[in-house]
């Protein structure tokens, strides 16, 4: 690990500023996904501002009947939560689906949203990655992509946003709220939160530097039956090949986004329109333009039938 | 009759006498002068306190140590043990203000004012913890190296159900969890036993859920 100075916040605005003056800075919360690539190298921050202090570890109500998430609530206290367990069940369930017990009590809701891709390309600093090294090009193209992105991705990198309750919060329209340097506040939906890779793969979210998340707020419950299927190599604690997060109601319609295939939790609102017609119809619209790789391309089957799975479980 | 000397060589002083051969070896070999790096800028330290055991405990560390090598290699408490060292296996697992984290994914500074239990704080040889002997007791180990982790998080597993934490397994989210095989199976996911002795690890849990209930 590379050598670094470390601080610890007192307040949301200097933490902010104390991250947005120094090129190299960063903030830890939980720390379960920087220190782990700190330890290889691929992050080589040269400060650390620790924001465990900060009054951000409780769920509130909000006035329209929704519920604010602070940004420093862990995991397992968000999936525990009894309103959330009851009004957002595809936010519990999606939590509870990621990581192990001993992760899940340490990582924060924002830290969750802010975890960078597990591309092994990524992780080997041997390897070219235009994330980890602007301009180096991609190995994984070519390379082993059986767990890579087959949509959104481009010939730049092919990586895919890893979580599962990003995927939840997509389905939910949840909005990420933020504070500036300058005490300045912005509510970004989380539709807009994880960027596409385009010609940045290096910049994983529309936030500015030294910009720090303060919660993550949800509208108020859809009601519906709450789902969230997660197909991966084993039965627990590994990474989604294919995730389906789904609301659906009793007359067959909803919302539906899926993980693993994406830069972000990916859903397509006019596929959610075709729920009635069946997972192949919803699907196909999501998918449209996929690019898949030779080793990935099974994805696509495997989402219409986890969605295929979750619907049937609708009508039981 | 054994040899004196081998019953006194330990495991720990075996690797700390390979890795310094392996020093020695690097320094006298041929590196000219010229190609010495300048000495490194002097590593900052920071004071951390917290409680391990009960007992409260002050260092001074390069703010890189994480909290798993503040236990072992600074306060000499080895029983919890570094597996991958990336959060992966679970053998690092204490408990921090009462629940169990990875210490090897959390640095040491982050914990000023923390109270941590290892596996020394849960049980002695004299006075085992109940989970301690129930998995003496269902053979929960073989070679024994990710023990104490899983002893650690199997104790925090019980209590997690007791407080209601849910699973993935649960099949009504509402529900109050309950100390099922599958719910220890799905619970200790964290925890990696390269010897396979899940099943016996999971009984003795059971066993302790039991008497506990």
């Amino acid at each position: 690990m590379k050598q670094f100075t470390y601080e610890r916040a007192k307040d949301p605005a200097a933490a902010a500023r104390a991250v947005a003056g120094r090129p190299g800075a960063r903030f830890i919360a939980g720390g379960t996904n920087l220190l782990d690539l700190m330890k290889l190298e691929v992050e080589t921050p040269t400060h650390l501002v620790d924001v465990q202090d900060l009054d951000f570890d409780r769920i509130e109500k909000t006035r329209d009947g929704g519920l604010r998430i602070g940004a420093l609530v862990t995991n397992t206290d968000l999936a525990s939560d009894e309103r959330v367990r009851r009004d957002y069940g595809v936010l519990s369930r999606a939590i509870l689906a990621g990581a192990s017990g001993q992760l899940r009590n340490k990582a924060s809701t924002a830290g969750n949203l802010l975890q960078r891709t597990r591309c092994p390309y990524f992780y080997d600093t041997n390897m070219a990655c235009n994330k980890r090294k602007p301009g180096s090009g991609c190995a994984a193209i070519g390379g082993y992509s059986r767990q890579l992105g087959v949509i959104g991705v481009n010939a730049n990198c092919i990586a895919t946003f890893p979580g599962d309750m990003a995927v939840a919060m997509r389905v939910l329209d949840a909005v990420v709220e933020t504070m500036d340097a300058d005490g300045a506040r912005r509510s970004i939906p989380i539709a807009e939160f994880h960027r596409l890779w385009g010609d940045r793969p290096e910049q994983d979210t529309v936030l500015k530097p030294g910009e720090l998340v303060t919660a993550v707020t949800l509208p108020r419950p859809l009601g519906g039956k709450h789902f969230y299927e997660k197909v991966r190599d084993r039965a627990s604690y590994a990474y989604a090949l294919v995730s389906v997060a789904a609301v659906i109601q009793p007359d067959g319609t909803g919302r539906v986004a899926f993980g693993g295939v994406a830069p972000r939790p990916w859903r397509v609102e006019e596929a959610d329109a075709l729920l009635p017609q069946g997972a192949a119809a919803v699907t196909a619209r999501a998918f449209q333009g996929a690019t898949p790789t030779q080793d990935n391309a099974f994805k696509l089957p495997l989402a219409t039938r986890a969605l295929a799975s979750v619907i049937a479980q609708s009508k039981v | 009759m054994p040899d004196d000397v081998a019953t006194r060589i330990s495991r720990r002083g075996v690797l700390g006498g390979t890795a310094a051969t392996a020093v020695t070896g690097a320094v006298t070999g041929a590196v000219p002068a010229q190609a010495v790096p300048a000495p490194a800028a002097p590593t900052p330290v920071m004071p951390v306190r917290f409680k391990v055991n009960g007992e409260r405990r002050e260092l001074t560390l390069d703010p890189r140590t994480t909290l798993l090598d503040a236990l072992r290699e600074h306060l000499h408490l080895t029983g919890s043990k570094k597996g991958c060292d990336h959060g992966q296996c679970g053998a690092c697992t204490v408990m921090v203000n009462g629940v169990r984290i990875n210490s090897c994914l959390s640095l040491a500074v982050m914990h000023d004012g923390d109270e941590i239990t290892t596996i020394e704080g849960l049980g002695t040889p004299d006075r085992l913890h109940p989970m301690q002997a129930a998995f003496v007791a269902h053979d929960g180990y073989q070679c024994g190296y990710c023990t104490p982790g899983q002893i650690c998080s199997a104790v925090a597993v019980l209590d997690e159900i007791k407080r209601g934490v849910p699973s993935h397994v649960q099949a009504d989210l509402t529900a109050k969890p309950r100390a099922t095989a599958d719910e220890m199976r799905e619970r200790m996911s964290g925890n990696i036993c390269r010897c396979g002795a899940y099943s016996n690890i999971a009984d003795a849990m059971r066993d302790v859920a039991g008497a506990d209930a």
